[in-house]
Order: C-alpha cells, then structure tokens, then sequence
C-alpha cells in the first residue's frame, strides 16, 4: 500500500490534542475502524501518516461526505444499530472518540468493539472533572458540553460517564486497560494512574486503550 | 441503424464461443465500443464505464444518431471527474444492444438474417464476460476502476463478484443487488407495450418491414416516469398546460408533462430496437447476485480486495437508498473496504447523469484515494 504524504518524509501536520494521543496509542500498519468519525481528521491522520487500512461510520451525511471527498473509506450509519454486520475480531483497532456520551447504548456498544475489533480506543468528556460538579453543586445547571450546543437540550450526550464509572464498566466488562490517559483541566496528558485519588476530579477527558482478555498483548 | 454506427468495433468470441448462462453458445460476437484518454505504460490506469438500460458506448462525444452530447459528459473528459488526462476511459454498447455490438438486431450467422427472438436471452453476467474478453483484448489485465448507474451498477457488482482480481476500484451508483419485484413489474409493462404493437410481427418486424414504434414508445414513457420523482415533475411541469390557454376537454397532450413523455417516447425510437429493449430489460429482471450464493448476498463478495464506493440519491424511488444499504451492509459482513454515499436530490434516479455538484465532488475525492493507493500519478 502505497502512501505518498508519508513516503515524501513530511511532517504530520498538527491535530486536535485527543485524536493525536489516540493516534499515538494505534500501530502502524493496522486495521481500524473509526465509529462517529466526523470529518476524518483521525481517519485522515491515520492513513496519511501512519500507514492504516481506516474504515469509518459517521452518523451525519455531510460528515460522511466530507470524508468520503477526501478519499477516506467511510459509510453512513449509526453505531447503535449498524455494528453487528460486521465479523468478529475484523479489525486490529476500534476507535470510540467523543461518541460514547451520544449512544443509547453505551455498553452493548463497547461489547460489540470488542467482538470486532482486538483494540478499543475510548475517548470521553468527564462529566466528574471539577467545573462541572461545581456548575451543578452551586449554580444547579447541568453540563453543557461538546458540539456546537449552548442548552442542555440541544446536547447530543444522552449517557454521560465519569472517569470513575468507566473503570468500573471496564471491569464489568473483563477487558484489559492497556493505556488510561488523562486531559487535564489545562490540557496536558498524563497516565490516569499518576494522578491518584484526583483523576476523576482533573480530567477534562478520558482517552482509554481496551484489550480483549483473550487477545496478546503487544 | 446498426452497421454504419462509427467508433471502434471489435470481433471477439471467434475461435471460443461466448458460453451464455442459458446455457447456448454464441460467437464469434461484435462489440462496439468508444475509448477516451491513454492507457499507460503500466496499465494501470483503465476505468471501464458500464451504461445504463438504454445507454450506450457514447460516454463522452456527440452522439452519432441524436446528435446530442455524450450522455455523461458532465462527468467523462479532459480536468473532468473522470479526467480523460488521467485515466483510459473504456466503455462498450453492451451484448443484446442496439449500437454496433451483437444483438437480436444483427443477423444470424445461420441464416443471414436478423435474429429477431431467435436472440438467446442473455443475462448482466454474460454482458460482463463479453467486457472481459474486450478488456482481454485491449490488453488490460486489472481495471483501476468499474462504474457505472442503475443497470450499469449491477455490471459494476457483477464485475466486483465474478472477476475481483481483475477490479481495484469498484463504484455502483443507484444499483442494486438485485432487481426488485416492483422494477421487474415496470420492465413487465414496457414489454407488454412493446408486445401488443401489431407492428411488433412477433418480433420478427425487422424483416416484415415495420417497426413497433408506438409499443416502444409507450415502454419509454412508462420507464420514464420510473427515472424521476414526483417533486421533479411537479417541479418542472406542475399542471402547467402546452400551448394552450385553456383544457381541450379531448385526448390531445393537454398538459405539458404529456407533451414531454410524448416527445421521450416518439425521440426513444429513432435510436432504439424494439427487441433490444425486451431482451435488455429480461437481463436486469435476472440479476440476483445472492441467488448464485446460497441467497446470502456477504457470500459473493468474501476475501474481497475491491475498494467499493457506493451511491444512491434520496428521491431515487427505482433503485432507492436502502439498496445500496443492502450491498453495504453485505459487504461490511466480509469486512470490505466501502464507502457510501447518499446524495440528497429530488431529481429521482436520472440523477446520476445530472449535474449534482456534491456527487461530483465526493465521486472525485473517492477516485483521488484509489489512485493515490494504486499508485496512479496525481491529478
């Protein structure tokens, strides 16, 4: 497979601080598959510089459509619904980014990355960081975030988590946390595990690499 | 109308006869086809275009008997979507055709006259092996790309499913995996126009000396009201009356979109065979990909190394989305490398010969990605 802006040595051109740490976490050369890609920034990055057979599922059209001119392989469908077409353990990686909060079923959702893929990437808004408790502890209005919302009506989040809740629904679901990464309220990563007790109460994302428990370890 | 139609012509299946899924053998077999832009030193640059129902090799030029443009020239010619300085554009009148390749208006080589229904019924997979051996011929062992709309997109999948080594890039637009009962009821109706003319002589009008004009006609107008929506009607005809001021309270074309079926209808037989009609109509109620795989559409397309890229159009009500969705899904099944497209349009099924800038668009960003990784330079 060929890959022209790799091979000529240039530099990756910069990406959203989330989608570069996931990009990180991913091995050249592998299989992935983007669920809520959008625009493909990721699915581009991937394929551009790293080498990656990327599929995506994007909800919107004009998403779809964006990707799809930019000579990404992307299909329009919902990632509730449209993952059980596909075979088991089919790619090497699933990528979940900024899309768990607006699924309807959050954890059948992961259940199913994980047939399909060996690797998942979970990216999410916590909804424990600090603002937020004190938004709703002292001025008693919900969070209103991601997207282009400004009410809490017009958000898409429908399952919101915190870092905490979803460690939990890791061990519930018997997966291997390869890699917990946290967006600090500044926007410096960090390992979960180096915060301590204040992760849940610091992190402005959650960035999680699973791995089957019946899958190698790299 | 057949032999002085100019462009290339070809004699294939001479030495091995073409074996037809009805199980006769026919050869040897003219092809006509129409060529644009260079084949490359690699070979690698050949885009096959498959038309449509009533289309023909003339993609990208005047059209020798209608002297209207190239049916696709919005999108096949030099800096076009289809850039004639990039690839090497082929497309060929398909078997059973009326434009130069073998069909039941060309004589049996038994008897020297017009086959007429003495034609075997063919089928979308014998259309595409007589592609094959064309493409053998010209030299091109893999194709960079297969497109093509409506019937043409069934050739695509049939080309995806039969040869997938001979495909890298594979793009069916307002397709499907199969002809469905309500389209297979509409080539019924045409049919049966074209049947009940008098002048129709049982398919022998040829050498009687007529023409089912009228049946023919009638088939187009019924067809043509399939290829387009009931917005686009009213869009560009509303209960608009033609040249009168006032209802004729009689059975002339009152109302402009009588006038205009009429004048699709009376324009459609100067360029097409009655017969041709009936046995290229039969070939599309046929196709049932998943029939030849235990009904299991994914089974036709397992261990597939074909990019797919699929459209459809949302006021498509002939081959709508959920068609395409069917073929996706399928393909996902195997894992497939696919994207899919659903343009949003109210100009029904025709509108993949029509100017919609975003299909153009996502259509050239697909064909830059493939080339891109079958190493084709850039644009």
């Amino acid at each position: 497979m060929t890959d022209g802006a790799a091979r000529s040595g240039a530099p990756a051109p910069a990406i959203r601080r989330d989608l570069q740490i996931i990009a990180d976490m991913i091995g050249p050369g592998s299989r992935v598959l983007d669920i809520g890609c959008g625009d493909g920034a990721l699915l581009y990055h991937l394929v551009n510089f790293k080498d990656v057979d990327a599929r995506g599922i994007e909800l919107s059209q004009d998403g779809v459509n964006s990707c799809v001119s930019r000579g990404l392989s992307v299909i329009q469908g919902d990632a509730d619904k449209d993952l059980a077409d596909y075979p088991p353990a089919a790619f090497d990686y699933a990528v979940l980014s900024q899309t768990l909060q607006a699924t309807r079923a959050p954890r059948d959702l992961l259940a199913q990355l994980l047939r399909i893929a060996t690797r998942v990437v979970v990216s999410f808004t916590n909804f424990g960081q600090l603002g937020i408790r004190w938004r709703l502890a002292w001025e008693g209005r919900m969070p209103v975030i991601g997207g282009a919302a400004e009410r809490w009506y017009d958000t898409e989040n429908i399952h919101l988590c915190t870092i905490r809740d979803f460690q939990e629904l890791c061990q519930d679901l018997d997966v291997v946390v390869e890699r917990a990464v946290s967006l600090d309220l500044s926007g410096r990563a960090r390992a979960i595990a180096r915060f301590g007790p204040f992760a849940n109460l610091r992190s402005r994302q959650g960035i999680f690499l699973l791995r089957r428990q019946d899958a190698p370890a790299a | 109308m057949q032999a002085d139609i100019p462009g290339n012509h070809v004699r294939l299946a001479a030495d091995e006869p073409l074996r037809l899924d009805c199980g006769v053998e026919l050869g040897p077999v003219t092809v006509a086809y129409r060529t644009y832009g260079t084949l490359n030193a690699e070979r690698s640059n050949a885009i096959l275009v498959c038309h449509a129902l009533t289309g023909d090799q003339f993609v990208a030029e005047t059209h020798p008997v209608t002297g209207k443009p190239g049916w696709w020239d919005l999108l096949v010619g030099p800096g076009k979507v289809l850039d004639t300085e990039r690839y090497f554009i082929v497309c060929s009148n398909v078997l059973g055709g009326c434009m130069g390749t073998t069909g039941p208006m060309s004589p049996d080589p038994e008897t020297g006259e017009p086959y007429g229904l003495d034609f075997p019924v063919i089928t979308v997979s014998d259309m595409v092996n007589l592609q094959a051996l064309l493409l053998d011929r010209l030299g091109i062992d893999q194709l960079f790309c297969v497109i093509g709309g409506s019937m043409g997109g069934m050739q695509v999948l049939e080309w995806a499913v039969r040869y997938p080594e001979r495909v890298f890039a594979a793009v069916p637009i307002a397709a499907a995996a199969r002809h469905s009962s309500q389209n297979i009821a509409f080539n019924e109706v045409g049919r049966q126009a074209i049947m009940a003319d008098p002048d129709w002589c049982h398919g022998d009008y040829l050498r009687q000396g007529s023409m089912p004009t009228r049946g023919l006609a009638v088939a187009r107008m019924a067809a043509h009201i399939t290829y387009l929506s009931d917005s686009a009607l009213h869009r560009k005809f509303g209960r608009r009356l033609q040249g009168r001021d006032a209802l004729s309270f009689g059975f002339d074309a009152d109302f402009q979109v009588e006038s205009y079926l009429r004048h699709q209808g009376s324009s459609f037989v100067e360029r097409f065979d009655a017969n041709s009609y009936l046995y290229i109509t039969r070939a599309m109620d046929y196709f049932d990909i998943a029939s030849e795989h235990d009904g299991v559409l994914a089974r036709a397309f397992s261990g597939t190394s074909v990019r797919f890229c699929l459209f459809s159009f949302t006021s498509d009500w002939l081959f709508p989305t959920i068609e395409s969705r069917e073929v996706v899904r399928a393909l996902n099944a195997v894992a497939a490398n696919v994207s899919f497209v659903e343009v949003e349009t109210d100009k029904g099924h025709d509108a993949f010969l029509l100017d919609e800038p975003e299909f153009a668009t996502t259509l050239r960003g697909f064909l830059d990605g493939a080339g891109q990784h079958r190493g084709l330079a850039g644009p």
